[in-house]
């Protein structure tokens, strides 16, 4: 079944990759970008493009999203497990591979599909940059054959090359595989950054002759940081459903363990990914504005802007999703009842955050609203929504997260170091002077131009960061010979189960409604300030007409996961031989 | 049991976006049409309209130049004394310094738009640059595209908001420009009548007009005995640079310049200026 649907993906790669030369590669290699009309683009079906390409595109990116983040992190935990000789971390990433390679497949399916859309849909767009990228597509499908043969090889492996130098080889494959993956995602961002921010062609779309320097546009790095980053949360949140799906229907207290066990796993992943994401957003939109404050203002500020509410509220639901499953989880050791009185005060600071977040700058009223009110923006709330709050408030919750997870570490070891009280202060400290930085520096943000208010978020970021270095690093030694207690694995409440659910959810929603804002910032540019979109579909939807749309590929999406639950786990069932005819 | 809780509970957690999602503001924003405008007719009001126009629409200069300090909000300034300044200040190197102030406006105005580093504003450079380089697109290059008359249309208006005498020329007969999309994107056809310009602006959901008992704004019966037609445009076009007596400032949409058409504006003028004292006359 597997392989199947994986020779159809490469199948389709492999005709939409050759069928374009046919009709398309003929033009001058030399001439500027096209000038479409109308007429160029086709309606199949009755179908205009952008639907299709979407759905198609967003499909393939939350599984290739998927499938390039598990290696990543199965890859470090298969090294736990050697290191620490600890079974139970081998046993845990070979059943993460298990179910990302059920969804392997699916990625080649829909990739393979989306090219053939591009291609049918978009054939004047497509021929100009196979023309800008010239023969990279070529080594995009090299690397995803190598990519397919050393995933094959690294999961059909993983008992042979069990033990001893063996296990060497068996994790050299992994580092492998990841790297060969992670260069395949940096290629086919590449494409997506050229037509945001065009570079190696001049002002008309001439291509200049270098591929490397169509590929190193100023939004390059960002989106790849980025959606490395987005990968490893993205592929924790996924497998953290899997586990809670089943903690919740296992049978048996050692069932319930180790899937709860591999839910903390999973959670905790998600949240080391999601910690540095809004820093590498940030880094990402400066860079936008850097390229160009219009389009950074169409996306902060314009027709966009009330996507970033949605965005708040997503990313607030991730980060209360993610607490509450550590405060629960902070009862699975004795030492962990201790920090419960904390929870409260952690939550008021979310809680507080995200409501700062949410807050929108200008009000929708009516008329005798905005008499009472006096204005559109409200006289105290007003101030909230704009962004020296919104940073104040992100960061804060960022630090309350943190805070949330250095306390479950805590709950089940003590500090046997004699300087454990000095470090303990030192990491308050941090906390406290961290907190005056962002606070500070927020209302500083209100005093100072625009320019300036930009920059003021720069200490705000590095006070979160500095914290949450400053204080691993204090703990990894303070901890070293620790006393620790034993962890009651499976003593979880069923409801905590459910935050589980919340995560990838909310991410899968997330990162459509992300990609939609990505991608309308070139308003009605295909290759931005170089060729125009004269499509019907050249107009950027309404956020309502946005959410639906969004909402129905995260149901197949999520349609497609269950499949490849069931999958992963149907292989494990085997079923009894018939019973011998004399035995009846 | 279990799958279908699960299922429910995610399906419970999506929906929730996706209403969310559709109680916020809806707009669609169209790319601006390319069919062609015939401008040989166009007069010295209806490009000060035409640039007013721009400045909110294709220019895209309120993306910038507005209240939230991206750039220095030209509509809330003295914009003469302000322009005055900058040409005076030691660190201009443009080509306005020495000119008749009118003339040096233009100079100073077309040089900001199609080389906007002559001149950076102390405090809106580019960050590092010391303000020597602004952050300010060209307007004559893609994405924005003005064309020469639109250039000279925005010069028009901003030299109309200075108060100084318009020195750019009317668009020659044959010059076309790119007609542009409505203010919800839709390409919408100009009104025509006054009661298809007062019920597309909705003006009676505010003011007291031909019975409606609205009286969030002034009654507008009378309205032409009350203030002439400059004075009326400046109302509509800039609601709180003077508010009548007993009314709130702020209350007005301040964008009609940005949606209306420069005919509707003209269509609505008439009307009102026709609303002498007697009973509406449409």
């Amino acid at each position: 079944m597997k392989w199947r649907l994986l020779l159809c993906g490469l199948a389709a790669v492999g005709l939409a990759v050759v069928l374009p030369h046919f009709g398309l590669a003929a033009e001058d290699p030399g001439a500027p970008a096209p000038s479409p009309t109308a007429a160029d683009y086709p309606r199949i079906a009755g179908m205009t493009g952008r639907p299709v390409v979407w759905a198609l595109a967003q499909m393939h990116l939350f599984l290739a999203a998927f499938v390039l983040a598990v290696p990543m992190f199965v890859v470090a935990i298969e090294l736990t497990g050697v290191l620490t000789r600890d079974e139970r971390y081998d046993r845990m990433a070979h059943e993460f591979m298990k179910i990302s390679m059920a969804a392997y497949a699916f990625t080649a399916l829909t990739g393979g599909a989306l090219a053939l859309a591009l291609f049918l849909f978009y054939p004047v767009l497509m021929g100009y940059l196979l023309r800008v990228f010239d023969g990279q597509v070529l080594i995009y499908a090299l690397l995803f054959i190598l990519e397919s043969l050393l995933l094959y090889v690294y999961f059909y492996t993983w008992n042979a090359l069990r033990y001893g130098d063996r296990k060497w080889i068996h994790l050299s494959i992994g580092v492998l595989l990841n790297a060969v993956g992670t260069t395949l995602m940096f290629v086919a961002n590449a494409w997506a950054t050229f037509m945001m921010a065009p570079s190696g062609v001049d002002e008309a779309g001439t291509p200049l002759g270098s591929v490397w320097a169509a590929m190193q546009g100023p939004l390059w790095n960002p989106l790849n940081l980025h959606r490395f980053l987005a990968n490893i949360a993205y592929g924790g949140a996924i497998v953290g459903a899997y586990a809670a799906y089943r903690f919740l229907a296992a049978r048996t207290a050692e069932e319930r363990a180790h899937y709860d066990w591999m839910g903390y796993t999973a959670n905790f992943i998600a949240i080391l990914g999601f910690l540095p994401l809004p820093f590498a957003g940030y880094w990402l939109m400066a860079e936008i504005y850097a390229y160009s404050q219009q389009m950074g203002i169409t996306a902060m500020g314009g027709v966009l802007a009330w996507l970033f509410i949605i965005q708040a509220v997503l990313i607030g639901s991730i980060l209360l999703a993610a607490n509450y499953y550590l405060w629960c989880g902070l009862m699975r050791t004795e030492g962990g009842r201790r920090f419960v009185p904390w929870v409260k005060y952690i939550a008021a600071v979310l809680v507080a955050g995200f409501l700062v977040w949410v807050t929108p700058h200008t009000l929708i009223l009516t008329p005798q609203e905005v008499l009472a009110i006096g204005g559109t923006n409200h006289p105290l709330l007003g101030p909230l929504g704009i962004m020296p709050a919104k940073n104040t408030a992100v960061n804060m919750m960022l630090l309350a997260t943190f805070l949330s997870f250095q306390l479950f570490r805590r709950a089940s070891r003590t500090p046997t170091v004699p300087w454990a009280w000095i470090g303990n202060c030192v990491i308050a400290a941090l906390y406290l002077a961290a907190t005056l930085n962002i606070v500070g520096a927020g209302i500083y943000g209100y005093v100072t131009p625009t320019v300036y208010k930009v920059g003021a978020s720069v200490p705000q970021v590095l006070s979160t960061l500095a914290v949450i270095v400053f204080a691993l690093v204090i703990e990894a030694f303070m901890y070293r010979g620790a006393v620790t207690r034993p962890v009651a694995w499976g003593r979880m409440s069923t409801r905590s189960q459910y935050a589980l659910f919340v995560l990838p959810v909310a991410f899968t929603w997330l990162m459509a409604l992300m990609g939609y804002i990505r991608s309308s910032v070139r308003t009605y540019w295909h290759v931005y300030t170089i060729m125009k979109d004269r499509s019907p579909d050249a107009y950027i939807p309404t956020i309502g007409e946005a959410g639906n749309f969004i909402t129905v590929i995260t149901l197949v999406f999520m349609a497609v996961i269950v499949f490849i639950f069931w999958l992963s786990q149907v292989g494990d069932t085997r079923q009894q031989a018939p019973a011998a005819e004399g035995g009846r | 049991m279990t799958f279908l809780r699960v299922t429910l509970f995610s399906l419970a957690v999506l929906l929730a976006y996706t209403l969310f999602a559709n109680i916020l503001p809806q707009v669609q924003s169209n790319p601006p049409a390319e069919e062609e405008i015939e401008l040989g007719s166009l007069d010295r009001a209806g490009q000060i309209a035409w640039g007013e126009r721009l400045f909110s629409g294709k220019g895209t200069c309120t993306l910038c130049h507005n209240k939230l300090g991206r750039a220095p909000d030209m509509l809330a300034m003295d914009l003469a004394e302000e322009l005055r300044s900058r040409i005076e200040d030691p660190r201009y190197t443009g080509a306005a310094k020495g000119l008749e102030e009118a003339e040096a406006f233009e100079v100073y105005l077309r040089e900001s738009m199609l080389e906007p580093s002559v001149y950076v504003v102390p405090g809106f450079g580019k960050k590092g640059t010391q303000d020597r380089e602004s952050p300010m697109p060209r307007v004559d290059v893609p994405p924005i595209s003005l064309t020469p008359a639109e250039i000279d249309a925005l010069i028009a208006f901003l030299q109309d908001r200075a108060g100084v005498e318009i020195t750019v020329p009317l668009p020659a007969a044959g010059t076309t420009a790119a007609a542009e999309a409505g203010a919800d994107g839709e390409e919408e056809a100009p009104a025509t009548t006054p009661e298809e310009v007062i019920d597309r602006y909705g003006c009676a959901a505010c003011h007291d007009l031909d019975g409606s008992g609205a009286d969030l704004g002034p009654p507008l019966a009378g309205i032409g005995a009350r203030l002439d037609r400059e004075a009326l445009r400046r109302a509509i076009l800039d609601p709180d640079a003077e508010v009548a007596p007993g009314y709130e400032p702020g209350l007005m949409p301040g964008d009609f310049g940005e949606q209306m058409r420069a005919s509707e504006l003209e269509i609505l003028l008439d009307y009102l200026a026709g609303l002498d004292g007697g009973e509406p006359k449409p």
